[in-house]
């Protein structure tokens, strides 16, 4: 917790204290996390498989309601009264797009979130142009999804959330089946954002080509929480995690983007 | 199966007939079934008539003959039966080339093969000149159920999808030696089928998932409708109103 910035005096984008989960049948995920990210930070969830960061993704915009602990997003808790604006606020992509895109059309896609919110007509529009534009699919607005590519189908997924205009956009595995092009095109599409980003990933070179701060999420806690390059030259950390750096990946020698 | 075009009954067009809203054409095609199957079976002449309705529609609409017969076969299997009829049907006999066939089960045969081939020509020129998407519209604008507008929609999405799924198991299937014939490998496609069935359900909990997530509660959010003008719904009434007239003869006469 030590590494975040100076408390701003609007509110962080997402705050979670003391979260605690047990699903029913009694398997317990979260043990207490608590993270906060500031406004337009991005941040990496890292951690290895079961540790919990689907489940702690679900809390984040009220599809699970926490057993002990809270979470707020831009200063509104996470319950039910606030639900609707919760998750407008909280853009999941999810990480297989065929389950985030549902309807027969692009644009129709992109409108869903904003229409549930009450949008019509031009303004509905206007939105679902923007949103595709940042993406770059804007000219694919009336096809149908499943006849797009795979790296196509995930920035329409972006798009979808992005269409909601939310304060924090969290990423489940946004790299994995991508091939390097698509890959590149995401990472500048998500650089370009002006947007709180948590995304959630074990692909380490991905976290940090993006995401100046990394927290490791490990048996339901918070690890660690650093600048990603630290937490990565740390051998001895990621090895207590199940973390590994792809074959002859060195993190000190990579120049960052954003340096 | 993957990427095909929009969908593989519809032929792209600019006709008048793909112009007109999807409700009006939906009505429509309603309205003329419901009067074909009204028709006495032994007013021949006003099949004729209708199959006449069905090409002058067609011609409208530039679907081209050979487009329409090729979909036609689709009713094969379903008017086999028909085929059947005049040689188990009871009543009074009669002979042609050597074959004892019944009066009745002719009749039969006759009223099953005209009024099937009829509907499914209608429909097949509606699906030809109505994109998929504007058809679910067109339901929904009808004011059919919701959930079940939702649940055809999703169909048409997921199709493609779960297919790839089926396509890739059986490939997998394949690959570890499985041979296809024969009795005792018909456990394999019930499991396969089985295995479908059950990733489609988790797939739709997912989905669901996403939903929830961008604010869903329970109705999908009605963006834009279509509203159809007098002349729209005029131009639309012309088939059923035209049918109704040779039915009306066909009662009569």
């Amino acid at each position: 917790m030590s590494t975040a910035p100076a408390p701003a005096p609007e509110p962080a984008s997402l705050e979670v204290s003391g979260l605690a989960y047990a699903y029913p049948d009694g398997h317990q995920a979260l043990f207490g996390v608590d993270l906060t990210v500031a406004r337009g930070q991005r941040v990496a969830l890292l951690g290895p498989n079961g540790a919990g960061k689907t489940t702690l993704v679900l809390h984040l915009n009220g599809i699970l309601t926490a057993g002990a602990g809270r979470v707020s997003v831009g200063g509104l808790p996470v319950s039910p009264p606030h639900v609707a604006e919760i998750r407008r606020r909280v853009g999941i992509v999810f990480q297989d797009p065929d389950d985030q895109l549902f309807m027969p059309t692009v644009a129709e896609d992109v409108a869903f979130g904003p229409a549930n919110a009450g949008l019509r007509g031009a303004e509905l529009d206007a939105r679902v142009h923007e949103a595709l534009r940042t993406v770059g699919m804007a000219d694919a607005a009336h096809r149908p999804p499943h006849h797009l590519s795979f790296g196509q189908r995930r920035r329409v997924a972006v798009a979808t959330v992005l269409a909601m205009r939310p304060e924090i956009l969290v990423l489940d595995e946004p790299s994995s089946n991508l091939d390097p092009a698509a890959r590149r095109e995401l990472a500048d599409i998500l650089r370009g954002l002006d947007v709180t980003v948590l995304m959630v990933t074990h692909d380490l070179p991905y976290a940090l080509e993006l995401c100046p701060r990394a927290v490791i999420l490990s048996d339901g806690v918070i690890a660690a929480d650093g600048p990603t390059r630290t937490l990565l030259c740390d051998a001895e950390l990621l090895r207590a995690h199940r973390l590994e750096l792809p074959f002859g990946f060195d993190p000190h020698a990579v120049a960052l983007p954003d340096a | 199966m993957g990427a095909g075009h929009a969908h593989a009954l519809y032929r792209h067009g600019r006709s008048p007939v793909h112009r007109l809203p999807a409700h009006c054409k939906i009505v429509a095609l309603s309205a003329f079934v419901l009067i074909v199957v009204a028709t006495p079976r032994e007013a021949v002449w006003a099949f004729g008539a209708y199959a006449g309705l069905l090409t002058a529609v067609a011609a409208a609409a530039r679907v081209p003959p050979g487009f329409l017969l090729r979909r036609l076969l689709i009713e094969v299997p379903f008017v086999a039966f028909a085929v059947l009829l005049p040689f188990i049907a009871e009543g009074p006999r009669v002979e042609w080339l050597g074959l004892s066939l019944s009066e009745s089960g002719l009749w039969s045969a006759w009223n099953i093969l005209a009024k099937g081939t009829l509907g499914v020509a209608g429909s097949v020129l509606l699906a030809a000149t109505t994109e998929l998407r504007d058809l679910l519209l067109g339901l929904q604008r009808l004011r059919l159920p919701s959930l079940l507008v939702q649940i055809a929609a999703f169909m048409v999405r997921y199709l493609d999808v779960v297919a790839g799924e089926l396509r890739r198991m059986r490939i997998a299937q394949l690959s570890r030696g499985h041979r296809p014939r024969g009795l005792r490998q018909w456990s394999t496609p019930a499991r396969t089928a089985g295995a479908l069935f059950i990733r489609s359900y988790e797939r739709g909990e997912r989905v669901h998932l996403a939903m929830l997530s961008r604010g869903y509660t329970g109705t999908m959010p009605v963006t834009r409708t279509r509203t159809a003008g007098r002349t729209q719904w005029a131009a639309t009434a012309a088939l059923p109103g035209v049918a109704l007239a040779v039915c009306l003869m066909g009662w009569t006469l």
